[in-house]
């Protein structure tokens, strides 16, 4: 069933589901939504299993002419967006009839929205997910960004019986100055006592080099041993991982990577991953080191919110 | 050691998701034999909450959930899976032949690899497609196998400015490493031939070729033969 037309794609706009899973050890990285929470929330808001395909949406939104009367949900960075003119707020659902235009135009806080419509973004499942994955060409629609005149679809879906929305409690705060919990490792011991305490004491900015294979930042030189070197042989990375390298400014690996041939001193927490994902060029990051007891236990409390949502929204 | 195997492995937290499994400080065919075996064994008999298994050079990553398995519970698996692992059935590693057209357009920097060692051309393709080489482990782009064991006569460092567009099939060499590019990509190795076969094919019911662990033979072929094979690959 044909959704929506695009009637102008935005800066940087894909399918996503929650990723990849199995294909890391023939090249092919995880991809899915950066920021699960939005993209999860987006889903449950029009009554969609939490992994269904959404568009991932970044900085710069488009504008969709709907094809037909759906329900739609915007999660993550608030765009600002309108239904034929009239605001529409986030983190709600809205139904919209064919011939409607959605203009979502730019982000006031935050980088990435998530858009759900009831039945799921319909993409083919190219090694078992609907995710695109640009560097390889393939996934999501057509392995690419969304164009001006592409069609998308949607799967069978059921209409709510009245919108939903999420509590305003629940609603994550997009700011400027973010805290990163990471526990130490994998490769903490390759760096001075005072390396560490640099990295988990100081600012670094955001660089322009920010996107879904990673953030670049730019702060004080993390020291590493003496004899240690910046290169180790290259080993597989994860989301989240900080990778130091000879310059001594770290890097935040994310789900477009494969494999890191990089000292890492870190690896930010999965409960912290959607703050990167709505981080942007120029906010200014702080890591907080955590146990991995504390890491697991934070973990918990998120699966328990996202129980919690499931049971207040649906 | 010798071979850089360690005597214990060496475990490294990954974040709430992930554990390193280090067996080695080389990049080395028996290190890489057994991550690959230990690997083996963890699919064979995947741990709860264990979502992905990557093997490296000496390494191996498990990506697991959190709200299903510990560290520690996978530690204890690893350990039962060490003292099991001669039981456990490796299937012996399967050899595929790639035909590759050496030099001219299809490896532009082979009279820089012949010149940088004193040899010719003929003798770098000689070389180059003698020994078979062990896929140590797959990255970068989907398929792109680093493979061990090029001889020392051909060792080449990277080129100085890496390449916007590498085209896809293309056997490059990079310093004691050699590889073949599966898609069209960025990409700083010395290239010295092409293959006509799709190494990644999404057509294919098995759109992979091999995985880490098996083995490669380069086979020298004509332009002609390289049209040839490239055509039939189109149908």
């Amino acid at each position: 069933m044909d959704a929506f037309l695009v009637q102008a794609p935005g800066s940087y706009t894909t399918v996503q589901d929650n990723g990849r899973f199995g294909y890391q050890k023939m090249g092919i990285p995880v991809s899915g939504v950066l920021d699960s929470f939005a993209g999860s929330v987006a889903n449950l808001l029009v009554g969609n299993p939490e992994d269904s395909a959404v568009l991932e949406i970044t900085v710069t939104g488009p504008r969709l002419a709907f094809l037909r009367e759906i329900d739609v949900a915007l999660a993550g960075a608030d765009m600002g967006a309108a239904l034929n003119n009239q605001p529409v707020n986030c983190w709600e659902s809205f139904r919209v009839s064919p011939g409607d235009i959605l203009k979502i135009p730019q982000v006031k806080s935050g980088c990435r929205a998530y858009l759900a419509v009831s039945g799921g973004i319909e993409v083919p499942k190219v090694l078992g997910s609907r995710s695109t994955y640009v560097g390889g060409k393939l996934g999501g629609y057509q392995g690419r960004p969304l164009k001006k005149g592409d069609i998308l679809r949607c799967g069978e879906g059921t209409f709510l019986d009245v919108p939903r929305r999420l509590p305003s409690a629940w609603i994550p705060r997009h700011s400027s100055e973010i805290v990163l919990r990471a526990v130490p490792g994998p490769q903490d011991d390759f760096f001075h006592k005072e390396g560490l305490v640099t990295f988990f004491q100081s600012e670094f900015t955001i660089g322009t080099n920010a996107n879904r294979m990673g953030y670049r930042l730019q702060g004080p030189s993390i020291q590493r041993k003496e004899n240690m070197p910046a290169s180790i042989i290259s080993d597989p990375t994860i989301s989240g991982s900080v990778q130091i390298p000879a310059d001594g400014q770290p890097i935040i690996l994310l789900v477009e990577q494969t494999m890191g041939g990089y000292t890492k001193i870190a690896t930010v927490i999965s409960t912290d991953i959607p703050k990167v994902a709505q981080a942007i060029p120029g906010n200014v990051i702080r890591f907080e080191e955590v146990t991995l007891e504390t890491a697991y236990s934070l973990h918990m409390k998120q699966k328990k919110l996202m129980r919690e949502i499931v049971r207040s929204i649906s | 050691m010798s071979n850089g195997l360690y005597e214990t492995s060496k475990i490294r937290v990954v974040g709430d998701r992930g554990l390193l499994v280090e067996y080695g400080d080389k990049i080395d065919p028996v290190v890489n034999k057994k991550v690959i075996s230990i690997a083996i064994g963890l699919e064979h008999d995947a741990p709860a909450g264990v979502i992905e298994i990557i093997p490296s050079y000496r390494s191996l990553l498990i990506v697991y959930d959190p709200s299903v398995t510990t560290t520690s519970a996978l530690q204890e698996s690893l350990n039962s899976l060490e003292k099991r692992l001669l039981e456990i059935e490796i299937p012996p590693p399967q050899t595929v032949g790639i035909p590759v057209c050496y030099g001219g357009e299809f490896g532009p920097d082979i009279q820089f690899v012949a010149e940088n060692h004193g040899l010719t051309v003929d003798a770098v393709i000689r070389l180059h497609s003698e020994p078979e080489y062990q896929i140590f482990m797959i990255g970068f782009t989907p398929g792109f196998p680093y493979l061990g064991g090029l001889p020392k006569e051909l060792h080449t460092p990277r080129q100085k400015t890496p390449r916007t567009q590498v085209l896809a099939g293309s056997v490059g060499i990079a310093n004691e490493q050699t590889g073949i590019y599966p898609v069209t990509s960025p990409g700083g190795w010395q290239l010295i031939g092409r293959t006509p076969l799709k190494l990644f094919d999404l057509e294919r019911p098995n759109p992979f070729l091999y995985q880490a662990g098996d083995r490669i033979r380069f086979k020298p072929i004509t332009p002609e033969e390289y049209r040839r094979l490239a055509e039939k690959g189109i149908k």
